[in-house]
């Protein structure tokens, strides 16, 4: 088996552990840090598989942004979890047949594949033996795959405005600046001339 | 015996069914079921990452990094959704969802 398979067996035995934690923990900041946990481990995993780029993209996507923001939205709703595990053991058997039966069918699934042999000599996009992941899919990303580079950017644009949109508010009562009425000011509505006589003061 | 493409498949399916489960148990707690659909789509990205690798073929993983896109959009759009929903309502129960009828 070798050691490639020891750290297959064991990166699997985590994720998997950690991923039934993030279901399973009662409180939800735990279920985030298995969430971490579980991403952290999927990346090794992809490192066996020779993805660097996409190991080192998913922990730092993954880990340091999605993570961290799930981890300050349960932090910042002042939620009683408690309440909102109740109907957790109501729903447990109909979940787990459900989940068993999808489990047996895909396992089935995958136990009944085959490669067809002459895909493998054909694939349209071999990986290239001379230079490194990174390069070899900056070579297609930037050349085949253009198009859909630029839409995963417009899709992570539309997030960003849509996720400003929705949780933007202006509260009342609070002074604001407005940069358009102090560039508007003029001598004539900003200051006021008095003559002052002397000895009597305004 | 080697490590091939079953495992990895296997591997990848049963977190699948880990975050299907996942879906079907937290049925009032939004925040898991997004964390769920996390995981579901992780294990689409190693379905799509192992047979890249075992098939040589480099496409897979350049649609490993657009699913990794529309997960990130994803779990922004969704955690906006429920902090905007949490402030008009008080609570993130699934339950209380249904006032948005009609």
């Amino acid at each position: 088996m070798g050691l490639p398979g020891v750290f297959f067996y064991l990166f699997s035995a985590v994720l998997l552990g950690s991923g039934l934690m993030v279901v399973a923990a009662r409180n939800p900041v735990h279920s985030v840090l298995f969430l971490i946990l579980a991403f952290v481990n999927a990346a090794a995993l992809f490192l066996l598989l020779g993805a660097e780029f996409l190991a080192l993209i998913l922990i730092v996507v993954y880990v340091g942004a999605v993570a961290v923001l799930f981890l300050f939205v349960v932090m910042m709703l002042d939620v009683d979890f408690a309440e909102l595990r109740q109907g957790f053991l109501h729903y447990l058997p109909t979940g787990a047949l459900i989940g068993i039966v999808i489990l047996c069918e895909v396992l089935i699934a995958i136990g009944g594949y085959v490669i067809a042999p002459d895909e493998i000599a054909t694939v349209p996009v071999p990986t290239p033996g001379a230079i490194s992941n990174t390069e070899a899919i900056g070579q297609l990303l930037y050349t085949r795959y253009l198009f859909y580079f630029q839409l995963a950017g417009l899709v992570l644009l539309v997030a960003m405005i849509g996720a400003i949109v929705l949780t933007l508010r202006h509260k009342e009562g609070v002074k604001r600046q407005s940069i358009a009425a102090q560039n508007a000011r003029t001598p004539a509505t900003a200051i006021e001339i008095k003559k002052v006589e002397p000895g009597r003061g305004i | 015996m080697a490590i091939g493409l079953g495992h990895y498949l296997g591997v990848a399916a049963i977190l699948f069914t880990i975050g299907v489960f996942g879906i079907l148990v937290n049925r009032k707690n939004v925040i898991i079921m997004l964390m769920s659909v996390e995981l579901i789509l992780l294990a689409v990205n190693l379905n799509f990452v192992a047979f890249s690798s075992f098939l040589q073929d480099l496409s897979g993983q350049i649609f490993a990094l657009l699913i990794l896109t529309v997960a990130a959009a994803e779990a922004a759009i969704g955690l906006a959704i429920l902090v905007a929903f949490f402030r008009n309502r008080g609570s993130i129960a699934v339950e209380d969802i249904n006032a948005m009828k009609g």
